[in-house]
């Protein structure tokens, strides 16, 4: 195998939690505040590591494979993400499935866990993590599928190689749509605001970080890391649809990718702070929004 | 062929021997499911012969019966869901052995397992029949068969119910078929199946295609024609439900498969149909189950969603076949025929689990269990495999099937004109759609069942059931996972059997190898995903060892005296995607709502009847009913006017053919 | 294939679902305007496409359908729902989410009738009679499902929209003064609705239009 494909893996493995980093410094900045050093993440999830664990006599051995799971489809997910234009680790026809499919997988396993503590919060969280995925699953796809029909690529790789100025010329309003209803997954499966607020504290408001109240120590530590994969999955994808910086060999287009995700999450960061949370009853239309826009981004690559 | 032939006079011979021994039912049970056992068993081999590319077998012999011929042939079509018959059939008579042994004494086992081995003998002759009217015997002959086992706990009420409820489906579904054989047969000459569509399509094939989506949309649980189905499924004893709901509503897809075959090359809007119907029954079918509070009905509805999945893989096929590309054709197929075989085990897996958890505490309402994977963790951990499976998860099976069918319509989307794609991306995000939701409904299932605490006292002396049950379980959990990963090593069976089902197609198991050299890829990611798992947990123990690991109570939020009851129930895990979809599914609420200073009872129930039934089927019957009333003055209940009647039919009869 | 045509296009099909989906009032005026603005474009970019000369009679139409739709209409609009004092859409006949399905619904039928419509020649895009299409059938389902008055005022707006596409784009040669007709009458629904919204208001302090009929004699 060509060693530069391990290019994406390594740098979303190295550089994910510092995208967690920029979003809360942007938030700081952006409120008028210095806030956490970027590498504050890291911190934490070392801090993590080094703790012991509590767990409720309630959990079964499902409590605790459901971070260890959950980090583990994340990774699998993140082998077929490219970055920018440089290729995944691993591609084949039709990976976007299986794409959806591992972050399906995580969550499956996530939702669990947080049903085998038997609290009604969490059980509130998982309820409202089902309900919106469900929506944004449909969302992500058909998305995929438009930049698919633009750029004739199965998999996520062939995608995003294809998705240069030239496609931009070609189809541009279609890629812009696919874009936006992109980052609107993104917002919604990250638990970002105007979906979810990562930073609330009232358990009630809550939808993902809810789900995971009973976790401590190093399984809370395995939870952050994977949602900051998750976050640069999402991120990458969304950075190889809107940026269309090809050049043709794995290394600079492996950096100007890494430059769009951290672009996208001061974006995220600025998003958060100057929009509000949507009421939970207008999330399910926001998805449907995002799939009402990708599915109109499919049908306007003319072909 | 031999062999098939033995393995069908075992299941005869076990039948009747069983019911012979009808007075000592421990004996009965013993040669009713060891010799069901034995035969598919014995059945499986050639069966998986035919898939390795062996010749289409045929058997012929004469018979009295007017235009029928005891015409039986094995093709890869036939030997493909001949799979799931023999596999599902001989695990669930195992399983049956240990889950009807309460009911010893009490009810004629012997007769239960003659029909039960009626039923799979009949399974078998349906797919192996080659003539019209040994096929509709076969077909009635299970229709007979299943209704008789449905109905084994006869002395409950909604059990007569649901009995009659599914005889009346399946025989109008009988009745379409009878016409689709008689207009095929009077243009072929005959009834042998051969002889259809031997000499060019048929004229209108486009009805003849419509008479086979009723006539067998209506055993496979095409909506609306489900109706039956979530009345019938959870009726029946749980071994009895997973072979129906595994097997036994496969035979539809079955038969509309090979009335393909007949009809010649498909029109566009063949595709289009397909599509829809297995949109609306994938999305609708998911969406009741959420609804339910009773698991095995809960079960049912999703037998009625992963037909969905299975004819929108074929819808796929069809469309890629009608829009000459043979890929797409290829990968549809080949991922609706998977499912067949997938939902066979997965399905299976889960209403023999929820047979388990039925047998340990009595009661099917997920609302009164909880905490069962503590009691129970071998029927739990096969439970979680199966729910894992049946929501499209990666590295199960389901997600192979899923992922061809997923591929297929990719493939379309991307290269068909607008109204093709635009129907493929139609099959995709349902397909998506379905599985978000399946995966709602089966998280809400098993945290409502498995996890967390017993919500009542009916869990209590819940445990794991004996082997005779528990062996059948874990194989099926095992089958899930080995076909999930080894789903692409099959790829020349699933393409010999598509190219069974598209004659004069070429290049077809080609394609379908493409597909599976996808799939293989994606299962070799799922390998990464499992020893990612493999390298993490090892991780967080190594990170553990040393430190302190206390056990505590639930983290509450700081409320200080949790009870069971404040967990969260399946019912109000539901209840946002209920809400959501309430304009479809019509859920009925009794609030009795709290009032005064110091309120003491509130009460809240929820019911979520089928609209199918209610809105369609119960008012058409109800005309039907009021308008033959109205011929109720003929009967005026006196032997003489009786004979009045027929002497006056036959003198007119007599004047008319006369005169 | 991107013309500058298929990029407005492709926005007159955001604003349609916007709209589908929105229950504030205020936005909905600003984004029935925003449609307007940009549909008020088309001719210049028709008519760039055809390569002729942008004549007089093209300028005139852009100038008078922006000002009217992109300014006129939304202040009287807003005077109306400032006196009227309400601010969203409470509880439509067909709920907002239902409305986004429906709305691919319609998207999808317009594809399939658009595309099969025998026109005297080309369109300027493929996707213009489609895209008219699905504007018109959004503004009736705008006007079939909401309750408000003034909603039902944006739902004729759009439907005019939708016309006001369907002639630049794929008749092209739409004479000037029945453009202006459909211009006149829109403008004169938006008013007399403005007048009726503030009637109405005082004498019943509601414009929920379904209740109009508990006035037949």
């Amino acid at each position: 195998m060509d060693p530069a494909r391990l290019l994406p893996l390594a740098f979303a493995l190295g550089l994910a939690p510092l995208l967690l980093g920029v979003v809360n410094r942007t938030k700081a900045i952006v409120a008028g505040r210095r806030g956490a050093p970027f590498t504050q993440p890291y911190r934490d999830i070392g801090k993590l590591l080094r703790k012991g664990a509590v767990y409720s006599g309630t959990t079964t051995w499902l409590f605790r494979a459901g971070p260890v799971g959950g980090l583990a489809a994340t990774l699998a997910a993140v082998t077929l993400t490219p970055l920018g234009g440089a290729p995944a680790t691993v591609s084949f026809p039709g990976d976007l499935v299986l794409f959806a499919g591992l972050l399906a997988l995580a969550r499956f396993l996530t939702v669990l866990a947080a049903l085998d503590t038997g609290s009604a919060f969490e059980g509130m969280g998982a309820s409202r993590e089902v309900q919106f995925s469900a929506l944004a699953e449909p969302a992500l796809l058909v998305a995929l599928a438009a930049l698919a029909r633009a750029t004739g690529g199965l998999s996520l790789t062939d995608i995003a190689g294809g998705l240069g100025a030239a496609a931009w010329a070609e189809s541009g309003p279609s890629l812009l749509l696919a874009a936006l209803a992109l980052g609107a997954v993104l917002l919604a499966e990250n638990a970002r605001i105007p979906v979810d607020d990562p930073n609330t504290h009232l358990e009630l408001t809550m939808v993902h970080e809810v789900m995971v109240l009973d976790h401590g120590g190093p399984d809370l530590a395995l939870v952050l890391y994977g949602s900051a994969l998750k976050l640069w999955a999402f991120g990458a994808l969304l950075v190889a649809a809107a940026l269309p910086v090809r050049t043709g060999s794995a290394l600079p287009d492996a950096a100007a990718g890494v430059g769009g995700l951290f672009a996208s999450a001061v974006l995220v960061g600025v998003v958060e702070s100057t929009m509000a949370r949507l009421r939970l009853v207008r999330v399910p239309q926001f998805l449907v929004g995002a799939g009402a826009l990708a599915a109109l981004a499919f049908v306007l690559v003319g072909k | 062929m031999t062999l098939l032939l033995v393995a069908l006079a075992i299941l005869g011979a076990s039948g009747v021997a069983a019911l012979a021994a009808g007075r000592r039912p421990r004996l009965a049970t013993a040669l009713g499911a060891g010799g069901t056992a034995l035969a598919c068993g014995l059945g499986l081999f050639p069966a998986a012969a035919a898939l390795a590319g062996g010749p289409p077998e045929h058997v012929r012999a004469a018979w009295d019966m007017p235009y029928g011929s005891l015409d039986l042939e094995l093709d890869a079509l036939s030997a493909f869901f001949l799979l799931p018959i023999f596999l599902l059939g001989g695990l669930a008579a195992v399983y049956g052995a240990g889950y009807l042994r309460p009911h010893a004494g009490r009810r004629n086992l012997g007769l239960s397992w003659l029909f039960y081995d009626a039923l799979v003998g009949s399974l078998v002759l349906v797919v192996l029949a080659r003539n019209g009217v040994l096929f509709l015997l076969a077909w009635e002959a299970m229709a007979l068969s299943s209704f008789f086992l449905v109905t084994f706990e006869d002395h409950r009420e909604e059990v007569r119910e649901a009995g009659w409820t599914y005889l009346v489906a399946t025989h109008l579904g009988t009745a379409f078929l009878l016409a689709l054989f008689l207009l095929l047969g009077r243009e072929a000459g005959s009834l042998d199946f051969r002889d259809f569509g031997a000499h060019g399509p048929p004229a209108h094939a486009g009805a003849l295609f419509l008479l086979a989506v009723v006539g067998f949309g209506a055993k496979a649980g095409f909506l609306p024609l489900h109706v039956w189905l979530p009345e019938a499924h959870p009726a029946a004893p749980s071994h009895v439900s997973a072979l129906l709901s595994g097997v036994m509503i496969k035979t539809g897809i079955y038969g509309l498969a090979r009335t393909l075959t007949w009809l010649g090359p498909p029109p566009a809007w063949w595709g289009w149909l397909l599509v829809g119907v297995g949109l609306s029954s994938g999305i609708l079918g998911v969406l009741f189950a959420l609804a339910q509070h009773d698991l095995k009905r809960l079960l049912a509805y999703h037998s009625v969603e992963n037909i969905g999945i299975i004819t929108l893989g074929l819808g796929v096929g069809v469309l890629g076949l009608a829009s000459g590309a043979p890929l797409v054709a290829a990968l549809g197929f080949a991922g609706g025929l998977l499912h067949v075989l997938n939902h066979a085990l997965f399905k299976g897996l889960l209403f023999l689990g929820a047979g388990a958890v039925l047998h340990a505490t009595g009661t099917r309402e997920m609302d009164r269990l909880g905490g069962l994977f503590r009691r129970m963790p071998r029927t739990g951990t096969s439970f979680l495999v199966g729910a894992a499976a049946i929501s499209g998860l990666p590295p199960l099976n389901g997600f192979a099937s899923e992922f061809l069918i997923f591929l297929g319509a990719l493939t379309g989307a991307l290269s068909l004109p607008l109204a093709g794609a635009t129907t493929c991306l139609a099959a995709l995000a349902g397909l998506a759609l379905i599985g978000g939701l399946a995966a709602a409904c089966f998280t809400k299932a098993f945290g409502a069942v498995f996890l967390g605490e017993p919500r009542t006292g009916e869990t209590a002396g819940a445990r794991d059931p004996g082997p005779a049950m528990g062996i059948p379980m874990a194989v099926l959990a095992a089958a899930c996972i080995v076909v999930g990963l080894l789903a692409p090593a099959g790829a020349g069976a699933i393409g010999s059997a598509v190219a069974a089902l598209v004659p004069g197609a070429h290049g077809l198991p080609e394609h379908v190898q493409t597909g599976c050299a996808a799939l293989s890829a994606a299962t070799a990611v799922g390998g990464v995903f499992l020893a990612a798992a493999a390298g993490v947990a090892l991780l967080r123990r190594a990170v553990l060892r040393g430190r302190p690991v206390a056990s505590s109570v639930t983290w509450d939020c700081g409320y200080a005296r949790p009870t069971a009851r404040m967990q969260y129930t399946s019912s109000s895990f539901a209840a946002p995607l209920v809400e959501m979809f309430r304009g479809l599914l019509r859920t009925r609420l009794r609030l009795e709502a709290t009032a005064g200073r110091f309120p003491g009872r509130a009460s809240l129930a929820t019911e979520t009847p089928d609209v199918c039934r209610e809105g369609l089927f119960a008012p058409a019957f109800r005309g039907v009913a009021r308008l033959l009333g109205s011929l109720r003055w003929l009967q005026q209940g006196s032997v003489h006017v009786y004979v009045l009647y027929i002497a006056a039919t036959l003198v007119a009869l007599l004047v008319w053919r006369l005169a | 294939m991107t013309s500058g045509a298929d990029a407005v296009l492709a926005g007159v099909a955001v604003t349609n679902f916007w709209l589908l989906g929105a229950s504030r009032l205020g936005h909905s005026i600003r984004v029935t305007a925003a449609q307007g603005i940009l549909l008020g474009f088309l001719p210049l970019l028709a008519a760039g496409a055809d390569g002729g000369a942008l004549s007089l009679r093209v300028l005139a139409l852009v100038a008078a359908s922006v000002l009217l739709k992109g300014l006129l209409f939304p202040r009287l609009l807003f005077r109306g729902i400032r006196e009227a004092s309400i601010r969203r859409e409470i509880e439509p006949y067909v709920g907002f989410t239902t409305s986004l399905v429906l709305g691919l619904v319609l998207l999808a039928v317009s594809l399939g009738i658009g595309t099969r419509l025998p026109l005297p020649h080309r369109p300027v895009s493929t996707l213009a009679v489609p895209i008219a299409l699905f504007t018109m059938l959004s503004g009736l389902f705008l006007i079939v499902s909401r309750r408000k008055a003034l909603t039902q005022v944006l739902g004729y707006l759009v439907l005019e929209d939708g016309i006001y596409a369907f002639g630049v784009l794929a008749v092209g040669e739409i004479p000037l003064l029945v453009e202006f007709g459909v211009l006149l009458d829109a403008f004169v629904a938006v008013f007399a609705m403005g007048i009726a919204i503030h009637r109405i208001h005082r004498e019943f302090d509601h414009i929920d239009a379904d209740r109009l009929k508990v006035l037949r004699g």
